[in-house]
């Protein structure tokens, strides 16, 4: 299994430990990931706004340097806006030839061409079609001892394209959490928005969204996502989101969770740059808080399991 | 219709009526039965709902649509898109309102799209967002004393995380001849 890795920016930036733990998860689970050679910027939400060429463009320069340097082989995207404007190129561009046209006119002012034959794959995508839940169940080896975990997908990975999961009750996450030794919470805000960026437009808005969200999950032990994004409004306004009735709750990226199953440590995963994750946290995290007491006897246990 | 009663009905310039006449076609086939309405998270902080928007978009009621907040509000989620019967890409209608707003060109345009600019301005100078540069032109952009304060306890929190990063060189300058191509393409300044 080898990929076009492209981490994007924000894994650069405020959302290293996405980065650090999504290498170091694939490395265990024996992925090989190649990141693209001076990759850019896909725009994310906030080019189509500005310029309809450039949201296409944008993502499709990193799409023909695939193409043309790395023989092609898939796209693994650990963000979702990135996931979302790398396959739009595809789904949107490849096969209208005006508009096909048009973008490798602009490409080519920076000496590139973008055929159309790079598959875009999101981090989940990989997990379930190609590495399976089976070979991550074999190889945890610090189980989370029944963690109730609330993944939370947010919009981009399943929306406007479902490609590997069902976008109006997405469960591609659960298997892996099970796997994990964590217990599914079940709840009905996992694809809801978190705002976007309307945080910093009109977060009046956002905050209520996000209250919405953290109100749900109240319950469960921990939130997990899979967008830098969506971490960050769940994770940073949840003063602000208090006030509108949101519970304060964990929230870490699947990766990082995944990796401590793993046998990763927490430095490691980084855990210490999550804004939820205070010390007294990562001791719960630790120490497995929320696990059953293990039976004390064996005479207690006898007959449980005949 | 003739030149004069076009004008007077909704005086629009040449690129906003391209523009309108691309969302026309976009959401002609809209049946108005407020699925989207129905579906979006942010509905309540809308002055026209979703359903009645791409109706005044068929009618070209150009000077109320530039009026209303409604596209402002749009977070990109896709539920509308997704859940559309007619299979319509209304997210890309929503996207296509703010790009004909910015070219309006109003105080209100300008204040919803500062984020958006800033980002991509961002982008065509260092190829990759340096969020703390991103954010230093979102708040020149904005022009308003308050905005950055009441990131501050936030900023300060992330840096005390670790998360706050100078802004490097990034990729450089890497994108500039793709931008300036997109600009001579699309007409824009």
């Amino acid at each position: 299994m080898m990929y076009a890795y492209y981490p994007g920016c924000s894994l650069t930036e405020s959302a290293r430990e996405f980065d650090v733990s999504t290498r170091a998860v694939m490395e265990r689970l024996g992925a090989e990931l190649i990141e693209i050679p001076e990759w850019t910027c896909c725009g994310a939400s906030a080019a189509e706004p500005v310029s309809q060429l450039m949201n296409y463009v944008l993502p499709a320069r990193n799409l023909a340097i695939v193409e043309q340097e790395m023989d092609g082989i898939d796209v693994l995207a650990p963000c979702a806006a990135c996931y979302l404007n790398l396959l739009k190129v595809n789904r949107e561009v490849v096969g209208d030839r005006h508009l096909h046209g048009r973008l490798n006119e602009v490409l080519a002012a920076s000496g590139l061409f973008y055929r159309g034959d790079v598959q875009v794959r999101h981090l989940i995508d990989v997990l379930k079609n190609d590495v399976g839940a089976k070979i991550v169940e074999q190889k945890v080896t610090e189980p989370l001892k029944g963690m109730k975990i609330a993944p939370y997908y947010g919009c981009q990975i399943l929306r406007p394209y479902p490609v590997f999961d069902e976008p109006g009750r997405p469960v591609s996450m659960e298997p892996f959490i099970t796997a994990m030794g964590g217990e599914v919470f079940e709840w009905s805000m996992s694809n809801r928005c978190c705002g976007a960026s309307l945080m910093m437009g009109h977060p009046d808005v956002a905050i209520r969204s996000v209250a919405d969200i953290l109100s749900d999950a109240d319950g469960a032990d921990a939130i997990v996502t899979v967008c830098p994004l969506c971490q960050m409004n769940l994770e940073a306004y949840q003063d602000k989101a208090g006030k509108a009735g949101g519970k304060p709750l964990p929230v870490l990226y699947l990766t990082q969770l995944m990796g401590l199953a793993l046998g990763l440590d927490q430095e490691a995963m980084q855990l210490d740059r999550n804004l939820t994750l205070s010390a007294a946290v990562r001791k719960d995290i630790a120490t497995r808080a929320w696990a059953e007491p293990e039976p004390e006897t064996e005479e207690e246990t006898a007959g449980v399991n005949a | 219709m003739s030149e004069a009663v076009r004008q007077t009905w909704s005086p629009a310039s040449e690129a906003d009526r391209a523009i309108l006449a691309d969302l026309r076609e976009s959401v002609g086939a809209c049946m108005q039965c407020g699925t989207c309405t129905a579906s979006c998270p942010n509905w309540h902080a809308m002055d026209i709902t979703p359903r009645a928007m791409w109706r005044m978009i068929q009618f070209g009621m150009l000077d109320e649509i530039l009026e209303s907040r409604t596209f402002w509000m749009c977070s990109s989620c896709y539920m509308c898109t997704l859940r559309c019967p007619r299979g319509l890409k209304l997210t890309s209608a929503m996207a296509a309102l703010k790009r004909l707003a910015r070219m309006d060109g109003s105080s209100r345009a300008r204040k919803n799209s500062a984020f958006y600019e800033a980002f991509m301005d961002d982008v065509e100078a260092h190829g990759r967002v340096q969020e703390t540069s991103m954010m230093q032109r979102y708040f020149l952009k904005r022009k308003d004393p308050m905005l950055p304060l009441s990131f501050l306890p936030l900023g300060m929190k992330m840096m005390r995380k670790g998360k706050v990063h100078l802004p490097s060189r990034g990729q450089g300058g890497v994108l500039k001849p793709l931008f300036a191509k997109a600009r001579e393409m699309e007409g824009l300044s």
